[in-house]
């Protein structure tokens, strides 16, 4: 059985979740599945509003699905299991603790805020090139920055899957391009799975194993791109042809080009 | 002397000195009497000679103000926390708080002073009561406004509400606190002199009266400069607590 396994997730905001101005029920998502395997990287592509970040926040526990399936690690989620990592598109720190403190945050609210959570804090700011900002302020750090201390918050805790919404979104080209091989240098570390929310089509190739499509409202999985690039991945295989193939198929999938039956090559 | 410290010292010393001119030019050129307005010398020098009277005076409403925002601070933050994590309680007493606040603390001030008698009692719930309104609504808000993601972030770690309130929505209202003592405070002070009008022997607001019932204006305004000293020191004494406890807000210009 896959690691991970989405079935027939389906979910409906009723009025009462949607705030006083709504008047009838939303269907945020209609009816996703999928499956990944362990330290697989799975990139979540569609346009904005097409449910993609309903969804993370499913697998997360963090809302409740009105229909389906989610299974993780063989643990069925309905509600938060404390276990996993979370980037969102802003970097979200918190601007009363330092750098360090940021990325313990998940230690101390765990329980687990020894000395191995601070060596390994050390080690993942190290790791994401932060070595010499352990005591600075969230405020004093550049936007990219700050998205790598996000990064290192939800890693932290050895998470088993990862979670990430937009995370890049916010940044500019080339801090993006720079974070992306950053993503891939630390997902080889520490093996974690990675379930990634975007709506660029270029960044769901080149990080992803795996591209699940998302079509507009009602939104569904409308196609599952494998992606099988040359490892390991470096920005020169953006202009290789399986790279254009690649994004190709997602823009098809996307509607964004028409589809050519049988391409001939 | 740099041009920042010009603009910083100089400019607001210069708008004084304009005030100063223009107040003395007001009494030599309109004749006025001393006891309707009196030169700023002559202002000065009541407040040299009443000065250990002032201070004296002075202390008793520093003590007041204090009591009552204290109060107000030790009692509000708690209502605040549970306003604002519980629907049912928002509901109960959110509107009674806003009904209270447009009660004009003038007009209860005698009523106070007939239940708590004419001593620092009574003065220190009326600072309160004044206290008390900013210090609530602020940290309530603050605490809502909380950002969604740091909620989801330790909601998706399990975290309890207690960790949640502790680690996350309380220093995130922090600075909404501050902003409420801010105004808190300085409504203290009016709260107190308020207090000391409707009844005491003792306090600036007390000596205020005293003075202008003895037609000695001089000393009157020497009390009221004595009252916006105690209003910026306690300012500052807030400010400097924000400084000290959150040190991490971005400079004031950006906070708004």
């Amino acid at each position: 059985m896959a690691f991970g396994t989405i079935k027939n997730v389906r979910k409906v905001f009723g009025v009462s979740e949607l705030g006083s101005r709504a008047n009838e029920p939303v269907v945020a998502l209609d009816d996703a599945s999928f499956t990944f395997e362990k330290g697989e990287l799975v990139a979540l592509l569609g346009p904005s509003g097409c449910g993609k970040t309903t969804l993370l926040r499913i697998v997360a526990g963090l809302i409740a699905k009105t229909s389906g399936s989610v299974n993780i690690g063989g643990r069925e989620v309905d509600s938060p299991v404390g276990d996993y990592g979370f980037v969102f598109q802003a970097p979200s720190l918190m601007p009363w603790r330092s750098v360090i403190d940021n990325v313990l945050f998940p230690m101390e609210i765990l329980k687990r805020n020894d000395n191995a959570a601070r060596a390994r804090a050390v080690e993942l700011l190290e790791l994401v090139g932060l070595g010499s900002f352990h005591r600075a302020r969230p405020h004093q750090l550049s936007g990219g920055m700050q998205q790598r201390v996000s990064l290192c918050r939800a890693l932290i805790h050895k998470p088993n899957l990862l979670l990430m919404d937009e995370p890049f979104g916010a940044l500019d080209e080339l801090t993006r391009l720079e974070m992306n091989d950053l993503l891939l240098r630390v997902r080889k570390e520490t093996g974690a799975s990675v379930l990634f929310v975007t709506h660029s089509i270029s960044e769901a190739v080149y990080l992803a194993d795996k591209v699940i499509v998302f079509s507009r409202r009602p939104a569904r999985v409308s196609q599952r791109i494998d992606v099988v690039l040359p490892s390991p991945r470096t920005q020169a295989v953006r202009f290789t042809p399986a790279f254009t193939q690649a994004e190709r198929a997602a823009s098809e999938a996307l509607g964004v080009v028409p589809h050519v039956e049988a391409e001939a090559s | 002397m740099n041009a920042r410290a010009i603009t910083r010292v100089g400019y607001p010393l210069a708008g004084l000195v304009i005030i100063l001119v223009a107040w003395t030019l007001a009494c030599w050129l309109g004749r006025l009497p001393t006891v309707v307005l009196p030169t700023p010398d002559k202002v000065l020098y009541s407040f040299i000679k009443y000065f250990p009277m002032l201070m004296e005076e002075g202390w008793v409403t520093l003590k007041e103000t204090l009591y009552g925002f204290g109060l107000a601070l030790i009692l509000g933050v708690p209502m605040a926390v549970a306003i604002a994590n519980s629907r049912t309680l928002n509901l109960m007493f959110y509107p009674l708080l806003v009904a209270l606040q447009s009660v004009p603390k003038v007009a209860l001030a005698p009523i106070i002073l007939v239940w708590l008698g004419p001593g620092l009692e009574s003065k220190l719930a009326i600072a309160w009561l004044v206290a008390f309104f900013p210090i609530i609504v602020d940290t309530a808000a603050g605490l809502r406004s909380t950002p969604k993601e740091l909620l989801e972030l330790a909601n998706s770690l399990n975290a309890s509400r207690w960790q949640i309130l502790t680690k996350v929505q309380f220093p995130a209202a922090l600075p909404f606190v501050m902003t409420g003592a801010k105004v808190a405070i300085t409504l203290a002070v009016i709260g107190a002199v308020i207090g000391e009008f409707v009844g005491s022997s003792e306090g600036l607001g007390f000596l205020l009266l005293t003075a202008t019932s003895q037609l000695d204006t001089p000393l009157a305004f020497a009390a009221l400069f004595a009252l916006s000293l105690i209003g910026l020191l306690v300012y500052l004494l807030v400010e400097g607590v924000e400084l000290l406890i959150a040190p991490w807000l971005p400079p004031a210009p950006e906070r708004h």
